[in-house]
C-alpha cells in the first residue's frame, strides 16, 4: 500500500514538475519573442509621424490613440513670439509612470515637432526651442502608464519661422 | 575639429540636469535661398543621452527644431565625474559623438 501511494504521489510530483517547467519555457520563450520587438519599435525614428500634416494625424501615427487634456500637463509657452524661428517651449507633468512626451505645432507644415523618450528614473520634464510657421496652438502630449494626456496653448507669433 | 556638442551636466547628489546645445543648420526644407531655390531638409533625427550604459533621454527631432537645438532635462542618479555621453544622428547620415564629465 504504501509503496503504490508513495509511487502515485511521486509520479504526481513529477507531472507538475514537468507542468510547471513547460509553462516557465513557454513564458521565456514568450517574452524572449517580445522583447526584440518592443526594443526595435523604441529605438526607431517615427519617421511617419514626423511627415503627417495635421496634429491629429501626427499624434495617431506615432501613438495610434488620441489624448484627453489634463490639468496634470504643465505647458510653458510664450503668449507672443516676436520670432517664430525661436520659441521656448517646456512641458512638465505631475502624471506618474511617465514614457514620453512630445510636442505638436498645429498649423507648422508638419506638426509634430519632437518626441522625447523618458526612461524610468529619467525626470517627466523638458525643455528645448520650436520654429513656429505662424500663430498657432501648441500642444504637449505625456505619455504616461500607456494613456496620453494633452496640454495646449496658442502662441501668436509675429514673423513666422518658416522664412517666409 | 571640434565637436559639434556643447553640454553642461550637473549633479546636485539625487539629480543630475543636463542642458545640451548643439550647432546645426536644422533646415526645414520650407525655406528658399537667395535665388529663390528651397533649401532641401537637413536636420538632426535622433539625439541620444547615455549614463553608465543606459539611455536616459533619446530626443526624436522633426524639422521645427529651431536651427543650433537646445533641450533641457534631468535624470535621477549620476554622480560628479561620471561620463555622459552625448550621440545625434541627421537625416543625411551625418553624425557627431562626446563625452563629457558630470559636474
Amino acid at each position: 500500500m504504501f509503496n503504490i501511494e508513495d509511487g502515485f504521489a511521486t509520479t504526481r510530483r513529477r507531472i507538475l514538475k514537468g507542468a510547471v517547467t513547460a509553462a516557465l519555457v513557454g513564458l521565456g520563450h514568450l517574452s524572449w519573442r517580445i522583447a526584440p520587438a518592443l526594443a526595435a519599435a523604441g529605438d526607431k525614428y517615427p519617421e511617419e509621424a514626423f511627415k503627417a500634416k495635421g496634429d491629429a494625424d501626427a499624434i495617431k501615427a506615432l501613438y495610434g490613440k488620441t489624448a484627453e487634456p489634463s490639468d496634470k500637463v504643465n505647458l510653458d509657452a510664450p503668449e507672443i513670439a516676436e520670432n517664430g524661428a525661436v520659441v521656448p517651449i517646456s512641458v512638465s507633468t505631475t502624471l506618474a509612470d511617465v514614457t514620453s512626451i512630445s510636442l505638436l505645432v498645429s498649423e507648422n507644415p508638419n506638426a509634430l515637432a519632437a518626441s522625447y523618450r523618458i526612461p524610468a528614473g529619467t525626470m517627466p520634464s523638458v525643455a528645448n526651442r520650436l520654429k513656429m510657421a505662424k500663430t498657432s496652438n501648441v500642444i504637449a502630449i505625456v505619455e504616461a502608464g500607456g494613456k496620453l494626456f494633452s496640454a495646449t496653448k496658442e502662441v501668436k507669433v509675429t514673423v513666422g519661422g518658416c522664412g517666409g | 575639429m571640434a565637436s559639434t556638442i556643447r553640454v553642461r551636466a550637473t549633479s546636485s547628489g539625487e539629480v543630475t540636469e543636463v542642458q545640451a546645445l548643439i550647432q546645426h543648420p536644422m533646415d526645414s526644407g520650407f525655406v528658399k535661398d537667395a535665388k529663390g531655390d528651397l533649401i532641401p531638409p537637413h536636420f538632426i533625427q535622433q539625439l541620444t543621452f547615455e549614463h553608465a550604459g543606459k539611455a536616459v533621454f533619446v530626443a526624436d527631432w522633426g524639422t521645427a527644431v529651431s536651427k543650433d537645438p537646445y533641450v533641457k532635462f534631468s535624470f535621477k542618479g549620476g554622480n560628479k565625474g561620471d561620463d555622459l555621453k552625448i550621440s545625434w544622428i541627421d537625416n543625411k547620415g551625418e553624425s557627431d559623438t562626446t563625452t563629457a564629465k558630470i559636474q
